[in-house]
């Protein structure tokens, strides 16, 4: 048990480090105030990781979220501020449009014997492209729901508060718990990952249970393009862009072998405030620069994997190399 | 294969060059009966201007890219670094020409030893630490945009030296000079994969790894060799990139372009799996995305739109590749044949 | 008290251009652990794929516990009752023993997993096998012998009444098998039927009740374990009379020869692979590796090749002590190796004819001394000629070449390095009766020229008639070695003796 447990508890290490040097080297940063923005601030990656921890969890890949995420919005935005769509029918049809996208490539996928990094990436493309053809640009949201949504918060104590994008996220993670560890969905998609060919053997639906994984990315990323009309108030057809990778960042440093088979949400989400947490204390810093961001990630990234690869060396009597 | 429709059916199933060299003629063939205006040269002062010659100009930078990514994706891998080294050697240079008096040969030297560099660590994380190729130029990928920036301290460095600034916009025997820098790269790749054994050993290495480790052949090495030699495309493009706007982006430059090379490898016939590979097809792989975005900015196509057929191009060459896809178009065929 | 649980009769089973089984037949009782026999070519694989539904058989009938099954899955074999346990565990390695006991049949409660009861059932199946382990560690981190037996608990959990074991102690040591076998006895007795699908002969012995043994795809014979004495057994699985011993066969001392030989194993061995295997080749010698399917012949060519290098013992080459760590090093040292897989590590399936021939070599030249395009084309016609490859031209890609001629190519392959030790595993499998003289031919000619061939074969007349000394193996463990004056009949004897333990 302990050995499986081990990623996950570095991780966690990582991020009580991370927080407690920054805390100690700026005011103000130790708070509940900047802890409870951490999951407002990165509720978009959060959602997006999620989906993106089950595709990988399945031995997959999905590289078309950050696009879906910004179609998202588009079609949101423009559902509600030009054809004056209620919000909640607009989330709706965005939800269904980015799941049954979702479900598309995990069909291609599974039925083409595709490769997953290819289909997404088409899948990325398509989707960017169509956000600029609902909209080429930005485009604000003004209702009255929103407004009531982007101000509706869960007061924590003191000055600290869950804005709705947060809730999001974390009532979307004890969803995505409850699946991945007590339904038998969630353990298909372990067993997928973890060999599919003995998965098949094992009388498992695998053909139905790769597309379905898919279609959870793009649930999630539909989602999480919810969140972000939420947080920014419009919608957007360039954001997004390389969030997919920074998903993928979170979703390994949170200890998820990129192999499949192997991992926790919790560590997706561990992951995701470590993201967090570096961007916050780069901002309290004010003197360095975002892409030291990118530094950090990318070490940890390479820190986390070569930590992978000794660790899945270790216990069973492998075969040579 | 004599059989007429069997050889029809082959150009279908089989792969190879038909493919990308169709395509490409159709894209041009369009642009023949709706904007001959494609076609049009003219010559001022000595250059040739025209569309077609935008469209090899700017495709120069994916062709290269695409010249690297095609021998790594040879031997099995793939390398998702290219756009951040760009990044890295564009934001090198302009630092060097701004900050030094180094002749701009000393400077191009340099970078391209960068990328030699940068390419040989994700090499050796393959094939030292055995790490996936996906997995192990992805954390480049991350990092670099972010040694890019810190190069630059975040700004954008603008820079006049005429030496570096002929490099991506002058002119060359009429054609601009990043045709040139295309030709001598595609000469040297040839050479390099056709007169030597390392073509061979390439194909061999993504054919059947562990037949070319029984044979004594050198693995590791040629796979460091191929990850190095992206990196040299890589620095090349990015130093094209960067004299194009005078300036080095780092948070820009090369952006998604990885994504374009593989692009053009895959639609150029070379599969992702490695093996056989076609230097040709990857040329007109690229040719055939800047085309197909210059045809739709021509057409009043906002570019941003552009990615929408490149996915169904993709999604195409994909399920071409794929032998399930190809036994059902293959059936196609078959019913109208004697059973086999 | 044991009654016949499947019987299986004029079972046929043909794929495109080989005719698999032909009216095979297997009788199956409760409380018995029933051997099937065979070797390369007998239709084993096959029959065993048909019972537990990964093939439909073409014609015959299955009958089990009284109804005629027709198992179109292995999902429906294990809805009829038959559950198998592959070599290679066919479990998920990254989840827990209680999850690859329970998978597919995970307590729930509105859609709710109760792990608390899935691990208390896997707990209980494990126990049914005498086993008590932490069911929350993954599958992974236990051996694969105790992967092995997950496996069966899984299978047993599910309602099992025939158990089909193939090759199940290929990965395992001496305590692992015995542990195995302490538990199918028990399962025996309790009333289970068994199927034990394997080549080592001692095993079969110690644990077997009955056995079926085929040969070519036809039923030689059903017979009592311990009515049949291996030297018939033996017999009967290749094809042959094999008469009594008249002397018992000796390995003779072979008196030093002049020269230091070529190569010079001693006690080498590698862990959980073959050993300890004495060898000597010198020049001009062709020496045979002889033994049963399984018996190690080609892990003991993966040792000396330095694909698995030696963990033990002691490797001298031309009289000097050293080891061979990657095959790049045995090539430098003059070796060439003809692997019996030709599709895993011989081929290149899409390059040409040419340039599979030439590979070796220009790897040992090298990349960037170039082997001109001239001595290329040279060097193929040659060889394509010499061995009679049946090639449109020497630019066709291998694949498209049938599997003989696949092997010509690879043959070539090695002969073109001019070796001065030639391993040749199985070099003839799958090549006509004309095609194998000539290799026969070619193999002498080579001798005769100096090289040693080191040459290994599952068909013994051909061993016997190509070596000049036969190294005989059994069960991974070199058995004794035979010179001067010997026949089938002689190999045969020294791998039908039990062994010393017993």
């Amino acid at each position: 048990m302990n050995r499986k447990l081990l990623p996950l508890l570095m991780t966690a290490g990582v991020l009580v480090a991370l927080f407690v040097a920054a805390s100690c080297m700026y005011p103000g940063f130790g708070s509940a105030r900047v802890i409870a923005n951490l999951f407002s601030d990165n509720a978009v990656l959060g959602i997006v990781a999620i989906g993106m921890t089950f595709v990988i969890l399945s031995g997959g890949i999905d590289l078309s979220v950050g696009s879906v995420v910004a179609c998202t919005t588009v079609v949101i935005a423009t559902l509600v501020g030009q054809h004056h769509w209620h919000p909640l029918a607009a989330i709706g049809v965005a939800l269904v449009l980015g799941t049954g996208f979702g479900w598309l490539q995990g069909g291609l996928i599974q039925r083409y014997e595709l490769p997953a990094f290819l289909v997404t990436l088409g899948g990325m493309f398509l989707a960017r492209g169509l956000a600029f053809v609902v909209n080429m640009e930005s485009v604000g949201i003004r209702h009255g729901f929103y407004t009531a949504a982007q101000e509706f918060s869960l007061p924590l104590g003191g000055k600290a508060a869950l804005s709705s994008a947060a809730m999001l996220f974390l009532a979307l993670f004890v969803l995505g718990l409850i699946v991945a560890h007590l339904t038998v969905f969630g353990r298909n998609i372990y067993a997928l990952g973890g060999s599919a060919d003995s998965a098949r053997l094992m009388g498992l639906p695998v053909a139905r249970t790769r597309p379905a994984v898919y279609a959870v990315s793009g649930f999630c990323s539909a989602l999480a393009g919810v969140a972000a009309t939420l947080y920014t108030g419009s919608g957007n057809p360039a954001m997004g862009v390389g969030l997919e990778l920074d998903a993928i960042a979170a979703v390994v440093i949170g200890g998820t072998l990129l192999t499949g088979g192997v991992g926790y949400l919790a560590g997706t989400l561990l992951g995701v405030l470590i993201f967090g947490t570096i961007q916050s204390a780069l901002i309290f810093d004010g003197r360095l620069n975002s892409w030291w961001l990118r530094i950090a990630i990318g070490t940890l990234l390479l820190a986390f994997i070569l930590l992978q690869r000794f660790l899945t060396r270790g216990p069973a009597r492998g075969s040579a190399g | 294969m004599n059989d007429p429709l069997a050889k029809v059916k082959g150009w279908f199933t089989g792969g190879g060059l038909l493919w990308p060299v169709l395509s490409l003629a159709a894209l041009l063939a369009f642009n023949l009966a709706y904007q001959p205006a494609f076609f049009r040269v003219v010559i001022q002062d000595g250059h040739l201007y025209g569309t077609l010659v935008d469209v090899l100009n700017q495709g120069a930078k994916v062709m290269l890219l695409a010249l690297g990514m095609t021998l790594v994706i040879g031997t099995g891998g793939v390398d998702l670094s290219v756009g951040s080294v760009m990044a890295i050697t564009g934001a090198l240079a302009a630092l060097l020409v701004t900050t030094t008096a180094l002749p701009f040969v000393a400077v191009l030297a340099l970078c391209v030893l960068a990328g030699a560099a940068l390419g040989a660590w994700n090499g050796l994380l393959v094939t030292r630490l055995r790490i996936q190729p996906i997995i192990a130029t992805l954390i480049l990928m991350v990092v670099g945009r972010g040694i890019a920036m810190l190069i630059t301290d975040g700004q954008i460095v603008t820079f006049e030296h005429p030496t570096f600034v002929f490099f991506g916009n002058g002119h060359f025997l009429g054609l601009p000079f990043t045709v040139t820098i295309v030709a001598l790269a595609f000469a040297a790749t040839a050479l390099l994969t056709r007169r030597t054994a390392i073509g061979l050993f390439i194909e061999a290495a993504g054919d059947n790894e562990t037949a070319s480790r029984f044979c004594g052949a050198p693995v590791r090495l040629v796979k460091v060799l191929v990850y190095a030699f992206s990196g040299v495309c890589a620095a090349l493009a990015g130093l094209i990139a960067t004299s194009n706007i005078k300036a080095a982006d780092s948070s820009r430059v090369g952006e998604l372009m990885e994504l374009d090379a593989i692009f053009a490898v895959l639609v150029g016939g070379t599969a992702l799996t490695g093996g056989r590979f076609t230097l040709v097809g990857s040329i007109v792989g690229a040719l055939l995305i800047q085309t197909l975005t210059t045809t739709m900015y021509n057409l009043g196509m906002p570019p941003a739109i552009a990615p929408v057929p490149k996915a169904v191009v993709i999604l195409l060459a994909c399920l071409l590749q794929s032998p399930i896809f190809r036994a059902q178009l293959g059936g196609i065929f078959a019913r109208r044949t004697t059973a086999e | 008290m044991s009654d016949v649980l499947l019987s299986a009769r004029e079972i046929t089973k043909s794929f495109p251009g080989v005719k698999a089984l032909a009216g095979v037949q297997i009788e199956l009782r409760r409380g018995e652990i029933h051997a099937l026999l065979g070797e390369n070519g007998a239709g084993k694989s096959t029959l065993i794929k048909i019972i537990t539904g990964v093939y439909q058989r073409d014609s015959g009938t299955i009958q089990f516990a009284g109804r005629e099954i027709h198992p179109r899955s292995p999902k429906d074999a294990e809805a009829c009752g038959i559950s198998t346990v592959f070599q290679e565990v066919n479990l998920i390695p990254t989840l827990s023993l209680a999850e690859n006991v329970m998978l597919g049949r995970l307590p729930r409660r509105c859609g709710i997993i109760q792990w608390r009861a899935a691990r208390a059932q896997a707990r209980r199946a494990l126990a049914r096998l005498g086993l008590d382990l932490d069911v929350s560690r993954a599958l992974q981190s236990c051996s694969i012998a105790l992967q092995q037996m997950v496996a069966i608990a899984r299978a047993l959990d599910v309602k099992c009444e025939l158990l089909v074991l193939d090759e199940p102690t290929s990965s395992l040591d001496e305590q692992e098998v015995a542990a195995l076998f302490t538990v199918l006895r028990k399962l025996r007795d309790d009333g289970l039927a068994i199927l034990f699908v394997s080549h080592f002969l001692d095993q079969i012995y110690a644990l077997t009740d009955r056995m079926t043994v085929l040969r070519n795809g036809t039923f030689v014979g059903e017979y009592a374990t311990a009515a049949l004495p291996r030297l018939e057994l033996l017999g009967k699985m290749l094809g042959r009379k094999v008469e009594a011993a008249q002397a018992a066969p000796t390995a003779s001392a072979k008196t030093a020869g002049a020269e230091t030989p070529l190569l010079d194993a001693r006690d080498l061995g590698r862990c959980g692979s073959v050993g300890p295997i004495h060898l000597r080749i010198s020049a001009g010698e062709v020496v045979g590796l002889a033994g049963l399917l399984g018996s190690g012949r080609t892990e003991t060519a993966r040792m000396l090749f330095g694909i698995d290098p030696h963990e033990s013992g002691e490797l001298r080459i031309g009289g000097e002590r050293t080891a061979l760590r990657t095959p790049g090093e045995a090539i430098r040292r003059g070796f060439g190796f003809c692997s019996e897989d030709r599709k895993v590590e011989g081929i290149f399936p899409h390059l040409s004819v040419r340039e599979n021939l030439v590979f070796a070599m220009q790897a040992s030249r090298g990349p960037l001394r170039r082997i001109p395009a001239a001595e290329q084309a040279q060097l193929a016609d040659h060889y394509i000629r010499a061995l009679n490859i049946k090639t449109a031209s020497a630019e066709t890609p291998i694949r498209n070449l049938s599997g003989g001629n696949q092997q010509k190519v690879l043959l070539a392959r090695w002969l073109a390095m001019q070796p001065k030790l030639i391993i040749l595993d199985e070099p003839t499998r799958g090549i006509d009766v004309g095609a194998k003289e000539e290799i026969e031919k070619l193999i002498e000619t080579l001798r005769a020229k100096g090289m040693a061939v080191l040459f290994i074969s599952s068909e013994l007349e051909e061993v016997v008639r190509v070596s000049g000394r036969v190294v005989v193996l059994r069960d991974r463990k070199q058995v004794g070695e035979l010179d001067g004056d010997f026949d089938e009949s002689r190999v045969l004897q020294m791998i039908a003796q039990p062994h010393a333990d017993e």
